[in-house]
């Protein structure tokens, strides 16, 4: 598929979707609550990305981003990059663990993380930081009283 | 002498289906770091594994967001401290890639050589580590005594034996020890010769072969679900070496099969890594004598400044696939590093594939995902 018809198909199925081709691979935007139907879309027949190889989120000090890097293990030529902008007071979202695996831990990462409340998670619970721990560290306005780079 | 332990045939102790919670870890000398495993158990059935992580967290993705495009790489030689070469490569590819650097020949074969020692190294310490959990304690003196010559070459050549630092963006830190290319040859030359010695004490091993053959087997799908890659995803029969995929320095110009098994046990994880290293020697012996004359790095300005956008870059190393995603706001610094490691998503397997086993099988199914903890928790 070349990303004219992966363009032609996806906004047949999901009419809101933009796309931004300036990156190395098709990126495309999505709002947060179409995010899941979406993603279904991608992973079912006949596109089949059925590896996310990377999930993650940025925070862009106004919004957050989700980031979605999918791929199809039977052709590793295709790669596409999902995008959800959330807002940073109370960012909400679908999870897609039910969809890719993987997802759950990378989930509950992001949740401790960054603070993203994944709707539908199997179990969001923190795991690496400690239970006491106050904050989320990856938000950019989150300073760190012992940064070990600016002592 | 043995009534005191009575204590525990008291019901109070145990969940309500008499469940046992163990904790496995974070000292356990087979987890071979600190990684802690909370182990649901009926009898000695396993039920349910939950990993608790952050032990060793560093939050290294934060802290690169204070370094500058020279200095984040250092950094990254401490995730998967097995593969540091093949971490730095990475970040290297990834700038590069950003400002369009070009590269010297010289430097894309050294890399590719290294990584593929890199490679070996971290097999070696895999397979004797992984029979000493299963307690076979002569192989790890075997496999420690080809991997002392690499750290020895990697002495040499970079300075270091476990945390290089040696590949920046542009090329090489500096040019290889003249040493470089025999000592390389006389390691190819004794490895060809002792790795029938593996084969003899751990692959033909009865014991070996009865504690890993159809132990913690992942299916192909679950594999895919997971993000599993490397050894793990392979025995599993995914293809998904980006060696191949998304060919990289001097890959491109070598001939390598990518190893493949089918079984998805946790003896074709064993398989896939010792015919690992025989590609590996093989992509060394095309490039050792072929390494050009010339520069080592390539022209780079002083100061590294990624454009406005966003960068994402693979390479293969010894665990599976690494990625490096940055997010540029065109500063010094990255806006948004983000390290997906393959220890992370191999690890998240692991309560799939043991649950049901028994808990001495989880020794085996544990140390054939090949975990670093470093790289785990980032």
């Amino acid at each position: 598929m070349t990303n004219e018809e992966i363009k032609t198909y996806i906004t047949a199925h999901a009419s809101e979707a933009t796309f931004d081709e300036t990156g190395e691979w098709l990126t495309i935007l999505i709002e947060s609550n179409h995010l899941k139907s979406l993603a279904a879309v991608l992973r079912g027949q006949p596109m089949q990305l059925d590896f996310l190889f990377c999930l993650t989120c940025v925070d862009f000090k106004t919004h957050l981003t989700m980031v979605y890097h999918l791929t199809s293990s039977s052709n590793r030529n295709i790669n596409i990059v999902l995008k959800a902008n959330v807002n940073s007071a109370d960012p909400i979202i679908e999870t897609v663990s039910d969809l890719w695996r993987t997802a759950e831990f990378l989930e509950r990462e992001v949740f401790e993380m960054f603070g993203v409340d994944f709707l539908h998670h199997p179990d969001l619970r923190r795991l690496i930081l400690e239970e006491d721990f106050k904050g989320f560290p990856l938000r950019k306005d989150f300073d760190d009283p012992i940064n070990m780079i600016k002592l | 002498m043995y009534t005191e332990t009575e204590i525990i045939k008291d019901n109070t102790d145990l969940g309500p289906d008499g469940e046992l919670v163990v904790n496995m870890g974070p000292q356990h000398p087979a987890t071979h770091g600190v990684l802690h495993l909370v182990v649901t158990l009926n009898g000695e059935t396993i039920k349910k594994i939950e990993p608790h992580l952050g032990y060793i967290h560093r939050s290294i993705e934060k802290m690169c967001e204070s370094l500058t495009y020279r200095q984040f790489i250092y950094v990254t030689s401490r995730m998967d401290y097995l593969s540091s070469h093949i971490n730095n490569t990475a970040c290297a590819l990834l700038v590069e890639k950003g400002m369009q650097i070009e590269v010297p020949e010289r430097a894309k074969v050294v890399r590719t050589i290294l990584n593929e020692l890199t490679r070996i190294a971290s097999h070696e310490l895999w397979i004797g580590a992984m029979a000493m959990d299963l307690g076979a304690f002569t192989p790890f003196f075997y496999a420690f005594r080809e991997r002392e010559m690499i750290t020895d070459i990697m002495e040499d050549t970079c300075g270091a034996r476990l945390t290089m630092n040696y590949i920046v963006p542009g090329g090489l830190m500096y040019d290889i020890h003249p040493d470089f290319q025999t000592k390389v040859k006389a390691f190819v030359k004794q490895f060809k010769e002792k790795v029938t010695e593996y084969e003899d004490l751990v692959t033909g091993n009865v014991i070996f072969q009865s504690r890993t053959k159809g132990v913690g087997v992942l299916t192909a799908e679950d594999a895919i679900s997971y993000g599993c890659t490397g050894p793990v995803a392979r025995a599993s029969g995914v293809r998904c070496d980006i060696r191949k995929i998304d060919p990289y320095d001097a890959y491109d110009r070598v001939e390598f099969d990518e190893v493949i098994e089918t079984a998805g046990d946790s003896f074709a994880r064993y398989m896939v890594r010792v015919k690992e290293m025989n590609q590996s020697i093989r992509i060394i012996e095309q490039l050792i004598d072929q390494i050009p004359e010339g520069d080592f790095v390539g022209k780079t300005k002083n100061v590294l400044k990624l454009a406005k956008g966003e960068f994402y870059q693979r390479v293969e190393t010894a665990r599976g696939e690494l990625g490096v995603y940055i997010v540029s706001e065109g500063a010094t610094t990255p806006h948004r590093i983000k390290f997906r490691s393959p220890g992370f998503s191999n690890l998240s397997v692991l309560d799939h594939i043991a649950k049901g086993s028994k808990i001495g099988d989880l020794m085996a199914t544990m140390g054939t995902l090949d975990l670093v903890i470093p790289d785990i928790d980032r």
